[in-house]
């Protein structure tokens, strides 16, 4: 599903975020990554949906080598990746359907798809009875909730997710984990940037772990 | 409905509702539009009117015949009666070359001078007085062309001088007019690409987040598109309505200096036709201005 391959990352005027990192995340697959803040976690995130492009080194995801993919293919890689972020980044001015809605719109789905697929999705993360509601009328689990609903109406094959439960409190982390989990349990691709090493821990997924720039754990052998 | 055509609408009912979710903003932005559109249009109507207003004034100026020499008084007299029955002429006197010499002679000063010649170096002249505001500029022309072809006739000639030097004025206005009109509307343009820009800006999160989840630019431009076009349309409906509501006003003394009781004569003059191109015209700046807009801005806007 993604292949990093002696992949740098230098940012303009700071020194190297990501130093010959390599690995493998298989289809299907769910793993965490973790390390100090500052490690890298976020940038190489960023690699994957092309926010940002590698100094050096190969990213692919699935069968395209996205290291230097052209603009205009972004948005398609985009659509193939599900993205969860600590802030959630919902649209305030519309209501969580709309927020839910919003990648099938983009994609250019038929309205009665759109419908039928935003409940599906809204029931599994457990807010079909929200719909109508504002995000700010919501909690702040409730709120990733909506999030992650968005990032898997589209149905990718792969999720993303920097710190989703950064601002939760424990029980509810626990809970929004237990929704990667079950993603990942039909098939859909997880990795997840996480500093909460205790729950990861608990839950005992494979571990990625940066530390200043470099992948010093579950990475590929060298 | 085919799905883009429906997505199409969607997005122009959406820009049309924000517009009218910030209607002092969006009032403001196209009264700037609309004024800006009136001011040249008004001009133009106005030379439309001053243009149809001289034509209409060829009517009631006489036309000249200068005979040839050789035709006799009897001759010229006979032709003052034949031209003297059509039905649009309200009478001909025929002034003799004899006449004239001395007509000039008293009103020049030239009396002794004109001694001194051995023959009378004026010709005779026939002056045809159409009746009133039976004579189109067009028919006074074609008038000019047939008189001229008459045997009797040297030349044929029309007292409309400052008709040509009013029209060549109008010429002159409609010049300017272009110009104006260029300038407003590169003004148009250049309001309404600001106003896209800040809204660009104001809505920078919701780019970057539809950038996120897979849109293309292309469906990002859209709704900025379809609103510059939509406040460009508004200004020029309102720039119809003013210059409606203007010659509503004005209608009545245009009427009374054009010194007729036609009363269908402003409405005439401006057709629905040109009208709604206001509109069109300004969708079309609107567009433009939003184009410029969202070719600078929205690349800028990456998420990161
Ligand atoms: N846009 C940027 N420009 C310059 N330097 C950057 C930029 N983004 C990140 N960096 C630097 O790259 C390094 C890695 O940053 P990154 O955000 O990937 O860390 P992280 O592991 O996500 O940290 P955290 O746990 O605090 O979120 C840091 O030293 C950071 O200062
Ligand atoms: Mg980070």
């Amino acid at each position: 599903m993604i292949r990093f391959s002696e992949v740098y990352k230098r940012y303009p005027g700071g020194g190297d975020a990501l130093k010959n990192v390599g690995f493998r995340l298989a289809t299907g697959e769910m793993a965490f990554l973790t390390g100090h803040s500052g490690a890298g976690k976020s940038t190489l995130l960023k690699l994957i949906t092309a926010i940002e492009r590698p100094t050096r080194g190969q990213v692919w995801i699935g069968q395209e080598n996205i290291s230097k993919i052209a603009h205009r293919k972004v948005p398609f890689l985009r659509r193939r990746i599900g993205i969860i972020f600590q802030d959630h980044k919902l649209l305030h001015d519309r209501t969580v359907f709309d927020n839910v809605a919003l990648p099938l719109v983009v994609a250019g789905l038929r309205h009665q798809d759109i419908r039928r697929r935003v409940r599906a999705a809204l029931d599994k993360v457990g807010l079909l009875r929200k719909e109508r509601n504002y995000p700010l009328q919501l909690s702040g689990g409730e709120q990733q909730r909506v999030g992650i609903a968005r990032a898997v109406v589209g149905k990718p094959p792969l999720l993303l997710a920097d710190e989703p439960t950064g601002n939760l409190d424990p029980s509810l982390s626990l809970e929004i984990m237990d929704l990667f989990a079950e993603f990942n349990r039909v098939g859909v691709a997880v990795l997840i940037a996480s500093h909460d090493l205790e729950l990861i821990k608990q839950l005992g997924y494979r571990q990625l772990v940066l530390s200043e720039g470099e992948l010093v754990a579950g990475g590929d052998s060298r | 409905m085919r799905p883009w055509l429906i997505r199409h609408l969607q997005v122009f009912f959406y820009s049309l509702g924000q517009l009218w979710r910030s209607p002092w903003g969006t009032l403001m932005s196209v009264a700037v539009i609309a004024i800006s559109l009136v001011l040249p249009t008004a001009l133009y109507l106005a030379l439309e009117v001053v243009d149809d207003l001289s034509g209409q004034w060829h009517s009631g100026a006489e036309i000249s015949l200068f005979l040839e020499p050789e035709v006799s008084d009897q001759a010229a007299i006979n032709l003052a009666k034949k031209i003297n029955q059509r039905p649009q002429v309200a009478s001909v006197d025929y002034i003799s070359a004899t006449a004239a010499l001395e007509e000039f002679r008293q009103k020049s000063g030239f009396g002794v001078a004109l001694d001194l010649l051995d023959k009378n170096p004026l010709p005779g002249l026939l002056r045809v007085l159409p009746k009133d505001n039976q004579l189109s500029s067009i028919q006074a022309k074609a008038w000019l062309l047939e008189f001229s072809a008459l045997p009797e006739v040297d030349q044929a000639e029309y007292d409309y001088a400052w008709v040509q030097r009013l029209q060549a004025m109008v010429q002159i206005g409609q010049r300017l007019g272009l110009i104006f009109s260029i300038l407003l509307g590169g003004g148009v343009v250049l309001i309404i690409g600001n106003t896209i820009r800040l809204a660009i800006f104001s809505r920078r999160q919701e780019i970057e987040i539809n950038k996120l989840i897979g849109a293309t630019n292309g469906f990002i431009r859209r709704p900025f598109l379809y609103s510059g076009m939509q406040q460009g349309a508004l200004g020029g409906l309102f720039a119809l309505a003013m210059i409606y509501a203007a010659l509503s006003l004005l209608a009545p003394a245009v009427v009374r200096l054009a010194g007729t009781y036609q009363s269908e004569f402003t409405l005439q003059i401006v057709g629905w036709i040109e009208l709604l191109l206001l509109p069109l015209l300004g969708g079309a700046l609107g567009w433009a201005g939003a184009w410029l807009a969202v070719g600078r801005h929205l690349r800028e806007i990456e998420p990161g």
